[in-house]
This record gives structure tokens, C-alpha cells and sequence, in this order.
């Protein structure tokens, strides 16, 4: 398997296959002595070339970080293969954009009625969590499509809340 | 002995609480609003009933609905934890109504203690310290400059009517005197239409720490040794230590005494604290009493080797302390970090939601008090505390490493927590040579944090990232054992977690 990994905007090209003992490795054209245990739902042991290493998964709203250690990466993923690529994604500046919840929360105030037209930037609506009150922003400057979640509804991460087109 | 206790409370508390019940062989009884059905104290209690909505008006905070599930179950006494109703003195005084032992001080010392005018008052009959300082207002800059040398150098000019700073002058010596009084008085007549000034005893870069007292009821008082609380945030305890770095055994026995004092001029019964701002040479001064447990009770208990929970609901029941002021010794060092739920790269924004993973620290001189699980959504409804974790050591040196290397195991996924602060504070220098104040936590978090070394283990991410994308495809063929979320192949291969990851971040 061959796979186009990005860790904090810089990209690796992997090469992944299992082994009889362990798995082959190649990162980047180099070849890496890998061994790789899952020894819980998203925790990773590995050792490479004898060092070891616990990685854990997380998944936010928005994205997926990897933590070695106390540092987290966040990682972005493609499989060559697939049409999705990371140059489809960034045509959808023209599309619809979302507005995603970055946490659970209750919206308190909608700000922006449907078909009204807002900047980039722009604050959609006001989101509360334990207390405490964040202003949501446009994605992109355009026509507010749907309000999909109203003024008191309860939300969770990634729910979304507006389209903007 | 109590057979039943209800604990009016939620959270690490409310769990701290059953775990002491349990231990004595007492039946618990847990209260839960509606969002914490799942609360790890619901899961453990023997009991628990609803008691209405996430409001804490309409359920924590309700009176009538607590004293029905006391109906309910026959409980025989309340433990409320801290916040909430742990110091209301009519729901203490309600309980007594209602022939149900309330596990703290009496609604008497309970409100004596809350008002700031009354403690001073009731304070300064027994002789207790205050910052030094006249409570009229200076007439001349000749009373003004008798009474700043009476007290001593730096003083402070504060406008009776104060309040946001305003009329407030620092004046390190003499010669500033006459000059800051007049500015002082003519900037409070300006905000509060009241020229009066008074001076007090300027404390520069003041120490918290409090003192631990128990009472029984029948007389008896003891001091548990103090702790150190300096380092806040928006005056929120976030670590908290004992023994204090600057006290030595002298000053333990002073402070201890007047903290004994401060509990028998309040008739004090049970757990209390008392808190005393600390100058830089070791002044102490009374600044008020805290009429219930405290947060930061489990370093108390690891220096002392006394479960204070325990010992609240036994002096509850009627009985003696089981020991005297000789008998208590402290030993060793521990520190608490209180684990929050906010995020410290979003300004300590709140951060709740579903925690994903959780690995838990343990090992050697590691305790950890924590109302959070694997799964468990945090509300966002209540304070953020999730857990505690707490450092002992046989000194300061071995707490703060065991600390820090506990720190390195615990991972809370799904939400945003502190923990990254504490790994700061701990590395710090001035932490570790025991230089604190108030002011410590707003100052280092100014200071930008060293950059992160990034990069090193870049590589290991990369290849985790291709390992986790290889097990979640074969996790299709092995019936879902290693994925969580749909799992749809593209091209043969599974990316179920990246694709929707990517799919999400492209429509942000």
C-alpha cells in the first residue's frame, strides 16, 4: 500500500505492506525497520529500529492528530489511488462551505438570516459552552444558504450548523 | 455511625466522597441532573435519583428536591462536597430542620464566615492578624505619614469607597507621601464623589496559603499543616502544594495557631480552612475562612496520612478526633494539579465534549481523583475540574519528577485539556526554586512557552499514520475490531477515519 501522508503541512510518501514478521516499511524511498502493534482502539505501539514509541489517535471535529509523546501532529492522509485528492478539495472554495461546530455547546443567537450575504469572516452565530460564549465565523464570503441549527438547539463537535455558498 | 449519606454534589467529589463511604462501610447516595445520567457518580454510588434538569438552580441547588431523595432513600446525613450548597448557611440550617445531619459547620459559623465584615469583626475581637492598616480615613498627610511609618514601607492609599483600582497609590517611601495622598484623594472624589483615603500595609507579590483545621464537636481543634496556593488563574487555584516551600516548622506552629483561633471564635465544627495572604517576610495576615472541604484536601491527606473524608463524617456522627495537635506529624511532599477541561492554546476556553481515549497515570507516589472516563461526554453545564492529580514524594524534588513523569502518561483524547500547562510550570525554574506569588501563573503564561521541538518524531507520525490507515482497512475484513466509525473501501482501500477527517476539513 502506498500512501501520501501530510504531518503539519509537510508531506511523506509511505509504503506500507505486512510482513510475516511485522510489516515492510519504506518512508520517503528509505527503508525503515518497523514493528506496529495496535494495543488499544487508537493507540499505537511501534518500534523502529529498536526505539519504541506509544502514538495516539485523535479524532476533533475538524480533523485527526497524532500524539508521540506529548506532541501532537495534525495528519492528513491520502490514498493515491483514490480520485479524492487534496486539489479536488480546494475547489470547493466555489461550492457550498460549511459551518461546523468546533465543540458541543448551545447556540445562543443566530446572527445572520437565510439568503443574506456575508463576508468572509463574519460572524454566523454565537455559540455557548460551559459558560462561556464564541462567536462563529463565515468560512467564505457568500450567501447564507440554511441556518441549519436554531437559536437554544443543543450541538455537538463537527454538527453543522450553517451552509454558505 | 451513619448507615446512609446522600452526597449533594457531582463530579470527582461527589466520587471522592462515595469511595470514603465505601471504605467505612456507609451505603452512598448520589443525586444526578439530567445531563449526568453517565457521571461516573451515578455509575458508583449504591444509590442515585434524579433530581432535575442540568440547571443547578433546579437540581444540585434545589433544596426541596435534595431533602425528597433524603425522603426517598433514608439517608441519615448530606455531605455536599465543595460549591454548590457546601456553604449555604440556610441549607445547613435546613438540615437541621429536617432531621438530617448536614456533614460541615454549623449554619452559624457558616454564615459568620461568609460575610467579610462580620469575620473582621468577629476576627479582630480574637486578636486574629489583618493586614495592618488604619480602617478610617486620613484627615492630614501628617496622620498619613505617622501611621505609613507606624505600619512600615510599602503602604498603600486605597479610597473608601473603592473599588476597580481607582484612588489607589503605591507608595514605597516617605518622600512620595504627601504628593500620592493628594492625587489619591482627587482621583476618588473624581469616581466616587467621596474624597476619603485610607492606608494599609502594601503585601508585594503575596503568597496564598491556607490552613487546615479540624474540629470536633466537642471542643476539640487541630491544624493539618498549611498549603501552599499561589499559583492561580483569574483567581482559580490551578496547583496547589504542601508543605509550603517558605514554611518551616516555627511558622507552621504560628499560623497553625491562629488558625485554630479563627475555628474556636467561630465555634467552627468539622473541615475548614483558613487563608492567609503572605508578604515577603513572612507575614501572614488573615484574609477569610473557607467553611468546607477543600479542593485541594488530597495533599493534605498524603502529608499527613489522614483521609480527611473519612474524619468529616465521623465527626459528623458525634465522635472525638481520634488524636491530638502532638499527635500529627507531616511527612514528605505532595502537589496537586487540578485538571481542566479548557484549552491553553485557545486562551483556557472551555472544552467539553466526548473524551475519546483516556490513559491514566499510576505508579509510585501518584494519586489521581478524577470524575472522567473513557466514553463519557463532560457536560457543558458545570466547572470544568475533571480530575486531580496529585504528586507525593519523600521531598519536593522527587514530588515535582514523579509529577512531571505522570503527567507524560496521562492522555485525554476527544477534548482539550490543561495538562500541557502543568509539564510548563513544573519545568520552570522559579517554580522549582519555590519562587512563588499571586502574580507567578499570569507572568509565565505571558512569557511565550519555548517552542515545542517539532519535527524530531514528524517521521514516527507519518508512519503511525499509514499503520493506523492499513489496520482500519483490515479491521473490514475482521469484523470492525480496530474501527470506530464507518469503514467504506475506495479503490479496495479503507480510510473510513481520514476520508471523513478530509471530507470534513475541505467543507470548513
Amino acid at each position: 500500500m502506498i500512501y501520501e501522508i501530510t504531518i503539519d503541512e509537510k508531506d511523506y510518501r509511505l509504503e506500507l505492506a505486512r510482513a510475516d514478521a511485522g510489516w515492510r516499511c519504506r518512508l520517503n524511498g528509505r527503508d525503515v525497520q518497523l514493528d506496529a502493534v495496535l494495543v488499544q482502539r487508537d493507540v499505537l505501539s511501534i518500534l523502529i529500529e529498536g526505539k519504541s514509541y506509544e502514538i495516539k489517535r485523535e479524532h476533533t471535529g475538524t480533523d485527526t492528530h497524532l500524539w508521540v509523546g506529548n506532541v501532537g501532529y495534525a495528519a492528513e492522509l491520502r490514498d493515491p489511488r483514490s480520485l479524492r485528492g487534496r486539489k479536488g478539495s480546494a475547489a470547493d472554495e466555489k461550492g457550498p462551505r460549511r459551518l461546523i461546530a468546533p465543540m458541543p455547546g448551545k447556540v445562543v443567537r443566530v446572527l445572520i438570516g437565510e439568503q443574506q450575504a456575508v463576508e468572509a469572516g463574519q460572524s454566523i452565530l454565537v455559540m455557548e459552552a460551559m459558560k462561556m460564549q464564541n462567536e462563529l465565523k463565515s468560512p467564505k464570503k457568500g450567501i447564507v444558504q440554511k441556518i441549519v441549527a436554531a437559536e437554544g438547539s443543543n450541538v455537538n463537535a463537527g454538527d453543522v450548523l450553517a451552509i454558505v455558498e | 455511625m451513619f448507615k446512609k449519606i446522600l452526597i449533594a454534589n457531582r463530579g470527582e467529589i461527589a466520587v471522592r466522597v462515595i469511595r470514603a463511604c465505601r471504605e467505612m462501610g456507609i451505603a452512598s447516595v448520589a443525586v444526578y441532573s439530567d445531563v449526568d445520567r453517565a457521571s461516573l457518580h451515578v455509575r458508583m454510588a449504591d444509590e442515585a435519583y434524579h433530581i432535575g434538569p442540568a440547571a443547578a438552580a433546579e437540581s444540585y441547588l434545589n433544596f426541596e428536591k435534595v431533602f425528597d431523595v433524603v425522603k426517598r432513600s433514608g439517608a441519615e446525613a448530606i455531605h455536599p462536597g465543595y460549591g454548590f450548597l457546601s456553604e449555604n448557611a440556610k441549607f445547613a440550617q435546613a438540615c437541621v430542620d429536617a432531621g438530617v445531619k448536614f456533614i460541615g459547620p454549623t449554619a452559624t459559623s457558616i454564615e459568620m464566615m461568609g460575610s467579610k465584615t462580620r469575620a473582621r469583626q468577629e476576627m479582630e475581637k480574637a486578636g486574629i492578624p489583618f493586614v495592618p492598616g488604619t480602617s478610617t480615613a486620613l484627615d492630614s498627610a501628617e496622620q498619613a505619614a505617622r501611621v505609613a511609618s507606624e505600619i512600615g514601607y510599602p503602604v498603600m492609599l486605597k479610597a473608601a469607597a473603592g473599588g476597580g483600582g481607582k484612588g489607589m497609590r503605591l507608595v514605597h517611601g516617605p518622600g512620595e507621601l504627601t504628593l500620592a495622598l493628594a492625587s489619591a484623594q482627587s482621583e476618588a472624589e473624581r469616581a466616587f464623589g467621596d474624597r476619603e483615603v485610607y492606608l494599609e500595609k502594601a503585601i508585594i507579590n503575596p503568597r496564598h496559603i491556607e490552613m487546615q483545621v479540624l474540629a470536633d464537636e466537642h471542643g476539640n481543634t487541630v491544624y493539618l499543616g498549611e498549603r501552599e496556593c499561589s499559583i492561580q488563574r483569574r483567581h482559580q487555584k490551578v496547583l496547589e502544594e504542601s508543605p509550603s516551600p517558605i514554611v518551616d516548622d516555627d511558622m507552621r506552629q504560628r499560623m497553625g495557631g491562629v488558625a485554630a483561633r479563627v475555628a474556636k471564635a467561630a465555634k467552627y465544627t468539622n473541615a475548614g480552612t483558613v487563608e492567609f495572604l503572605v508578604d515577603e517576610n513572612k507575614n501572614f495576615y488573615f484574609l477569610e475562612m473557607n467553611t468546607r472541604l477543600q479542593v485541594e484536601h488530597p495533599v493534605t491527606e498524603l502529608i499527613t496520612g489522614l483521609d480527611l473524608v473519612h474524619l468529616q463524617i465521623r465527626i459528623a456522627a458525634g465522635e472525638k478526633l481520634p488524636f491530638q495537635q502532638e499527635d500529627i506529624r507531616i511527612r514528605g511532599h505532595a502537589i496537586e494539579c487540578r485538571i481542566y477541561a479548557e484549552d491553553p492554546e485557545n486562551n483556557y476556553f472551555p472544552s467539553p465534549g466526548k473524551i475519546t481515549l483516556l490513559l491514566s497515570p499510576s505508579g509510585p507516589g501518584i494519586r489521581v481523583d478524577s470524575g472522567m472516563y473513557e466514553g463519557w461526554t463532560v457536560p457543558i453545564d458545570y466547572d470544568p475540574l475533571l480530575a486531580k492529580l496529585i504528586g507525593y514524594g519523600t521531598d519536593r524534588t522527587q514530588a515535582i519528577s514523579r509529577l512531571t513523569r505522570a503527567l507524560n502518561e496521562y492522555f485525554v483524547g476527544g477534548i482539550k485539556t490543561n495538562i500541557s500547562l502543568f509539564r510548563r510550570i513544573l519545568a520552570d525554574p522559579d517554580f522549582q526554586g519555590g519562587k512563588l506569588h499571586t502574580g507567578y501563573l499570569d507572568r509565565l503564561l505571558k512569557a511565550r512557552p519555548a517552542e515545542e521541538v517539532k519535527g524530531g518524531d514528524a517521521e514516527v507520525a507519518a508512519i503511525a499514520a499509514g499503520v493506523f490507515a492499513t489496520l482500519d482497512s483490515l479491521s473490514t475484513t475482521n469484523g470492525n475490531l480496530f474501527s470506530n466509525r464507518e469503514n467504506k473501501t475506495i479503490s479496495g482501500t479503507a480510510t473510513s477515519d481520514w476520508k471523513k477527517a478530509a471530507r470534513v476539513e475541505a467543507l470548513n
